[in-house]
């Protein structure tokens, strides 16, 4: 069974980490990782631009509006995500509509990726 | 040791509403900013062993606020209020009254006080050493260094911006939307200031004066949580993002600054880029321009460019073109001109800037591009004359060393083609 680890975290106060604590962190959190990777354990990681880069696909209406933000009612949950390569905004948006014509209901969360790594690091 | 690096971060990110909060409540910025120091040496002491409460900033509002009573009353001998060891968060009804209080004014809580350090009575400089005392919470003497002063002149000036606003009277009531955004521009020009303040450092200040560009990147990111629908304000977080992304790059090892052009790309920091396009894709969504997103823009368009040579220039060149429109000013023209000397060569950049000259006499940066666009029309004996006079108006010693650079090439090859004068706007 694969699972998806997801983290939470105030993000004021993480954007409020010195650039000193943020790289211990980062480095703490390598050795772990390293550690799962080593067992082929360990799949993309990704580490998210803070909430205010993040833009709304609204898909329960037609047609779909685009809201800044991340403002997903309290009554959606995370159910999924992909990851995609886009040259810009305009590019991810239009990918996102795309899925949301087949896939109607609920909002996609446009969110840049800060960091990635695509799992596939040597054993 | 315990690592309190934690507590910090959250003390560092709950200041600015808890300040707020607590300047709405006393309505006196002396008092909030002693209560929120008593609150956060109270946390200090007790989440080592407690850890944090749910809700830090609530906590702090509510101990600080408590803190000051007490005080008041001690001064008065009455009983004193129960110790904060004693609240919780989870089921104190006062910490309920907070939460309502907060999260209904919260937000122009918040812009009030970045209003009230930026105000527009205050001149520029003692806004900024204001927003970073009451704001951010940095020590005088850490302003001090950061603004190469001495510990006594800013604790003189901050005690003046203080008495200043304590005459200036804003009000207390929410305001009105047509003073909302007054207010987000004032603090909005206030930030970019600060930002500047640290950008424009010279490489032996850089260490001091980093802290400038990192505490105002950090309130435009509050002021965008604030308000996460200006294209404005998401521009000029951009902005800050995109120019910081090149700190690593600027300075070489002796020091020296280096320009944009021969900046060493891999160094610049691909995660701000990332989210300093992000955000200018966003705010021109908006289809609202406002000068922070040209800037931005223009800013985008140099980190989108993996080589020097890959520059969207043409398109700098309208985008300057559109920022004097919306903010007619020399210096402006003067970025135009250098973009326009990039795309459509030297001559016609030149006749650009020749009105300028009166304005601008007293700038390094119009000698300086001055003299490249001459040197690139071989022009050498005009050349030499205006890089001279940059010289001598050089505001660093990296500024006037590039300029050297330049002579000792014009003398070197007189005649042949030099490398091109990059304003600092644009490294």
């Amino acid at each position: 069974m694969q699972y998806a680890i997801l983290c939470y975290h105030d993000e004021n106060v993480v954007c409020a980490w010195s650039k000193e604590h943020d790289d211990a962190v980062m480095a703490k959190l390598a050795v772990v990782q390293e550690k799962a990777a080593r067992q082929g354990k360990l799949g993309p990681v990704a580490r998210l631009l803070p909430t205010t880069a993040a833009t709304t696909l609204r898909k329960d209406r037609e047609p779909p509006v685009i809201i800044d933000g991340p403002f997903a009612e309290t009554k959606e949950q995370l159910l999924g995500f992909y990851i995609y390569d886009a040259e810009n905004l305009e590019e991810a948006l239009a990918f996102a509509r795309e899925l949301a014509e087949v896939n109607p209901g609920g909002s996609y969360e446009i969110r840049p990726v800060g960091l990635f790594k695509d799992g596939k690091q040597a054993p | 040791m315990t690592d309190t690096r934690w507590i910090n971060a959250v003390l560092t990110s709950a200041r600015p509403r808890v300040v707020a909060a607590l300047l709405r409540h006393f309505r006196d910025l002396d008092k909030a900013e002693e209560a929120c120091q008593e609150a956060c040496l109270r946390a200090l002491r007790l989440w080592p062993t407690q850890g944090p409460p749910r809700d830090a900033a609530a906590w702090l509002i509510m101990v600080g606020r408590n803190a000051a009573i007490d005080a008041t009353r001690r001064q008065r001998r009455l009983t004193a209020l129960p110790d904060e060891d004693t609240i919780s968060d989870l089921s104190d009804n006062e910490s309920a009254t907070v939460e309502r209080l907060d999260a209904a004014d919260y937000r122009d809580d918040i812009l009030r006080l970045l209003f009230v350090c930026c105000h527009p009575e205050l001149p520029a400089t003692q806004q900024i050493a204001l927003a970073l005392r009451i704001v951010s919470g940095l020590s005088v003497p850490q302003i001090a260094r950061a603004f190469l002063v001495t510990e006594a002149a800013m604790e003189q000036r901050i005690t003046r911006a203080k008495r200043r606003i304590g005459g200036a009277n804003v009000p207390f009531e929410a305001p009105g939307a047509v003073e909302r955004s007054e207010r987000i521009a004032a603090v909005a020009g206030v930030l970019y200031l600060l930002f500047n303040e640290g950008y424009t450092s010279d490489v032996a200040e850089q260490g001091a004066r980093a802290v400038l560009c990192e505490e105002a990147i950090r309130l435009a990111r509050l002021l965008l949580h604030l308000f996460p629908v200006e294209p404005e304000i998401q521009a000029l977080l951009a902005l800050m993002l995109l120019q910081h992304a090149r700190a690593d790059a600027r300075f070489d090892d002796d020091g020296n600054s280096v320009l944009l052009p021969n900046q060493d790309r891999s160094q610049w920091n691909g995660k701000l880029i990332g989210e300093g396009l992000a955000l200018v894709d966003k705010a021109f969504r908006h289809r609202r321009p406002g000068p922070y997103q040209i800037q931005a823009a223009i800013a985008a368009l140099h980190s989108r460019a993996t080589r020097a040579e890959d520059t969207d220039w043409a398109q700098i060149a309208l985008l300057y073109g559109a920022l004097e429109q919306m903010q007619p000013s020399p210096v402006v023209t003067l970025n135009r001109a250098v973009a326009v000397s990039k795309a459509d060569g030297p001559a016609a950049a030149l006749a650009m800037i020749e009105p300028l000259a009166g304005q601008l006499d007293g700038y390094f940066y119009f000698h300086g591009a001055r003299g490249a666009f001459l040197l690139e029309l071989e022009r050498a004996g005009e050349a030499k004359v205006a890089f001279d006079r940059a010289i001598a108006l050089a505001n660093t010693p990296a500024e006037a060393a590039h300029i050297r650079l330049q002579l000792d090439r014009l003398a070197g090859s007189s005649g042949s083609v030099g490398k091109r004068k990059e304003p600092a706007k644009n490294s």
